[in-house]
């Protein structure tokens, strides 16, 4: 029972950090119609610049916050340079751009890194753990993840239901030309809104980089599953991104962590073991599937998409 | 039809709209833009789901048939926002619309832009509609009436019974308009028509019947004539004077 | 399809007589390497080709379609494993399994559209990424060898570079006939047609999901050829060969080269493989007054050339190589 607790704790964490992620995701492909597959790097640059901002500071959280700035600024130059051409055009266009993008951004973090992964060293205070239950001791830097993400997520929510630019931000998304014609700057709204995905992705690249990984490709894995997660939740919904990362996350966490177990009690334990891992991975695309077959548009599909 | 109720979120697009059209005859519906009428096009063709109501059309109820099967039945529609393969040649088009009722089309091998059974019926139909001189331009060269007039030929070239068409004068000039209308009537003679139009002279001298549809709701039916006279509809639509006439 | 001796034509035919005579120079000058690189070149052109013929002339466009190169590797790699090594059980095999795929993947996919349509496609190549890592019986991430390559009741001997490349270089020929016919054909029309104005083929009485359900497993399953053989090529199979950037790379083989456009694919396919050899070869030699004897590890990082310039092909040159020589620009 206490692992069970434990396990939905790690699927609620990565769940959380999915949905940072998707939720920039669909922000950008809401608000511009872009179909950002750099989006990973993001996540990717943010994780480098976390390892090597604590190393120079000395401190996490120091580091942290050096690495959200950067990943922001890295994040805006690319829409001003290279991505804002794209607008208007054939998603097709967008993929293939971007595809160049990721190839651009991890040969030059091998150039700029080297081939070999980084590690982040947690601080002390962060490096322990809490008893979440009787019984259940529960890593605090987990628990941050959890609580920050939230944070987060309440934040994004209340900068889109009651700020003026999370009105622009609703209003362009149901009609760019209108809002463009009000006079809005459109061009820096843009340029706004991909900063704040790009900083949502660096956010859980760097948050994620102590405890899980900080190598070359890591955001493409993870992009993935991003997208299985928007198209769970319904692509341009925040609310949409929010409950399918959660449901994607537990999944994924429980089920690599007790499908084996449940296949042994129906097959025989040499079958198990080999086919349970397989079916693990799986195990989110069947569902992203059956979302598919039964709800195309997602399970809380925006409104006007 | 019987009853077609159609919902956009607050907005009843079509409500309990009830409507018979004759054999041969050809219907007009009218009213002023935001009246529904292409709504109502949309659920007799089947892109668009009524909330209710149902379509009957030769004797069958055909409110569940997906589209592509409802144009095998006999009814083909033109678009009022010109629909067309632009990347194709004139005769490519119609000659695709042929194809559809020509049985299935997994054959693999045969160089279909050779093949007579497809382009005999294809010239034919654009030969009714004056278009047969430009059968090897590309679509996204044809002028706007050329437009439109493809869009009849392939609605002609699936041998429907009945036609549906959205406002098939739309942005014509006047030489052009003067050209569809004596193509319509002939075509009045053959088959059945139910015509969608804001140009007045064109309704007033081609329909059999028309129909007034005022958002949503039909407000009257009748025999020209009867239309023109009845206050309810001058005060909804046409205005109290003739100068109502002309494109709306 | 213009006069016969413009630019794109003689490119065209260049390139053709290039590939049929290669084996003669290779055997001349004993260059086996630019034969094994050809002969990938040849093998990975019928993936293109199966991907031109749903995105070029279709619209369809597939992110996951190295998931069908693998299945058509992984079905030599484990029947030659169990023992199975005869060509004429492995291919047709092959071929099934990756028509069973497509049929699956396709049945869910063509529901959507544009952008959702990429995405799933993409995921659903994940998947059977995954399960192949998962593979531990048939080597997993580390990949399964093949020990002994096809084998042809004796008429063929795969093992022979040459005859092998002859044999890659028939099924491609084979291939780009087939599309050639199909294109064209009556069903051809109904694809094109589904791809210029879905809604209105509807509209005129075609159901055109099962039209691109079909050739989108006539896709699948040619793609699934082109594995096959690139799993008697490499003498090896891997989870790497169906990795989301496999199918990166096919599309940019097919946009490259020029979507929609017959020679498109191979010419695509040349350019993008022929750049992964020469790139690095280039930047090393304009390194060499900067950075002197650096500059060889400076090719290395290719890819940072590479990318930006895809970038700018997109922007700028979206027709491709095709679309340059024949002077249209495609939509």
């Amino acid at each position: 029972m206490l692992l069970v607790l434990e396990q939905c704790l790690n699927g609620l964490q990565l769940g959380l950090l999915l949905f940072l992620l998707a939720a920039g995701l669909t922000l950008v492909f809401g608000i511009m119609d872009l179909v950002n597959l750099a989006h990973g790097s993001l996540y990717m640059i943010g994780a480098y610049f976390a390892a090597t901002f604590t190393a120079l500071t000395g401190s996490f959280l120091a580091g942290a916050l050096l690495a959200l700035g950067a990943t922001l600024l890295v994040g805006m130059s690319v829409e001003v340079v290279a991505l804002r051409r794209l607008y208007g055009r054939d998603h097709l266009d967008h993929v293939l751009g971007t595809f160049g993008l990721i190839l651009f951004f991890n040969e030059l973090v091998r150039l700029i890194w080297g081939p070999a992964g980084l590690t982040v060293p947690l601080p002390d205070w962060l490096n322990t753990a809490v008893p979440v239950m009787p019984g259940l001791l529960y890593p605090t830097y987990r628990i941050a993840i959890i609580a920050m993400s939230l944070l987060v997520a309440l934040l994004l929510y209340l900068l889109v239901m009651r700020t003026r630019l999370g009105m622009l931000i609703r209003a362009g998304a149901s009609n760019r030309e209108m809002v463009g014609a009000l006079g809005v700057n459109i061009q820096l709204l843009y340029t706004l809104v991909f900063g704040l995905g790009a900083a949502l992705a660096g956010l859980a690249g760097l948050m994620q980089a102590p405890i899980l990984t900080v190598a070359i490709g890591m955001g493409e894995n993870i992009l993935i599953l991003a997208f299985v997660v928007i198209i769970i939740g319904g692509i341009g919904s925040i609310r949409g991104a929010f409950i399918a990362s959660i449901l994607v996350g537990l999944a994924d966490t429980l089920g690599r962590g007790f499908l084996p177990e449940l296949f042994k009690l129906v097959v025989s334990p040499a079958a198990a073991a080999a086919a349970a891992p397989a079916l693990s991975s799986m195990l989110i695309y069947l569902i992203m599937a059956a979302v598919l077959v039964l709800r195309p548009e997602g399970l809380f599909p925006a409104a006007n998409r | 039809m019987d009853g077609l109720t159609k919902r956009f979120g607050g907005v009843v697009a079509s409500d309990a709209i009830t409507l018979a059209v004759e054999a041969g005859e050809l219907h007009a519906v009218i009213g002023p833009n935001g009246a529904g009428k292409t709504t109502l096009i949309g659920q007799l063709t089947g892109e668009t789901t009524p909330d209710a109501g149902r379509i009957r059309f030769a004797g069958r109820d055909i409110t569940s048939l997906p589209g592509w099967r409802r144009c095998a039945l006999g009814l083909a529609r033109s678009f009022q926002i010109t629909s067309l393969f632009l990347d194709f040649s004139v005769l490519d088009n119609v000659a695709l619309a042929v194809q559809a009722r020509a049985g299935h089309s997994f054959r693999f091998w045969r160089d279909a832009r050779r093949e007579p059974e497809l382009r005999q019926p294809a010239l034919a139909a654009l030969e009714r509609v004056g278009l047969a001189h430009r059968a090897d331009v590309l679509v996204a060269g044809l002028s706007h009436g050329e437009h439109r007039q493809l869009e009849i030929a392939m609605a002609l070239a699936t041998s429907p019974r009945m036609l549906l068409l959205d406002e098939p004068m739309a942005g014509m000039g006047p030489e052009e308009s003067v050209r569809m209308v004596g193509l319509l009537r002939e075509l009045k003679r053959e088959l059945t028509i139910l015509l969608v139009e804001h140009d007045m002279e064109a309704v007033f001298a081609l329909a059999d019947r028309i129909t007034v549809l005022v958002y949503g709701r039909v407000i009257a039916t009748g025999a020209p004539e009867a239309i023109r006279a009845n206050a309810e509809v001058r005060q909804a639509y046409l205005g109290d004077s003739e100068e109502a006439a002309g494109h709306g | 399809m213009t006069g016969l001796l413009d630019l794109r034509s003689l490119v065209v035919a260049a390139l053709l007589v290039l590939l049929a005579a290669l084996p003669l120079y290779t055997g001349l000058t004993g260059n086996q390497f630019l034969l094994s690189v050809f002969t990938r070149i040849v093998v990975l052109a019928i993936a293109a080709v199966s991907l031109n013929l749903i995105m070029g002339y279709g619209g369809m466009v597939s992110f996951g379609h190295a998931a069908y190169i693998g299945i058509g590797g992984y079905a030599v790699g484990i029947l030659a494993s169990e023992g199975v090594t005869s060509g004429l059980v492995q291919l047709p095999v092959a071929l099934a399994v990756s028509a069973l795929f497509a049929l699956a993947v396709g049945a869910l996919s063509l529901r959507t559209r544009g952008v959702y349509f990429i995405m799933i496609t993409l995921a659903f190549a994940q998947m059977i990424y995954y399960v192949a890592v998962g593979l531990s019986r048939y080597g997993g991430d580390d990949g399964l060898t093949i020990y002994r390559r096809s084998q042809l009741a004796g008429v063929l001997d795969l093992s022979n570079k040459t005859v092998f490349y002859y044999f890659c270089l028939a099924w491609l020929a084979a291939t780009v006939v087939l599309v050639w016919r199909l294109v064209n054909s009556r069903f051809g029309m109904v694809i094109r047609g589904a791809r210029s104005n879905d809604r209105r083929m509807r509209a005129i009485g075609f159901p055109t999901f099962r039209y691109r359900l079909v050739c989108f497993v006539i896709s699948g399953t040619l793609c699934g050829l082109s594995g096959a053989l690139l799993a008697n090529h490499t003498d090896f199979v891997s989870p790497a060969m169906m990795h989301w950037t496999r199918s990166g790379d096919l599309i940019v083989m097919v946009v490259l080269g020029g979507m929609g456009s017959l020679f498109g694919p191979l010419i695509g396919t040349v350019t993008l493989l022929v750049l992964e050899e020469a790139l690095p070869v280039i930047i090393g030699l304009l390194a060499w007054p900067l950075l002197g004897a650096g500059a060889a590890r400076a090719g290395e990082y290719w890819q940072l050339v590479l990318g930006p310039l895809l970038l700018l092909i997109v922007l700028y040159a979206r027709g491709g190589i095709d679309g340059m020589l024949s002077g249209a620009r495609r939509a």
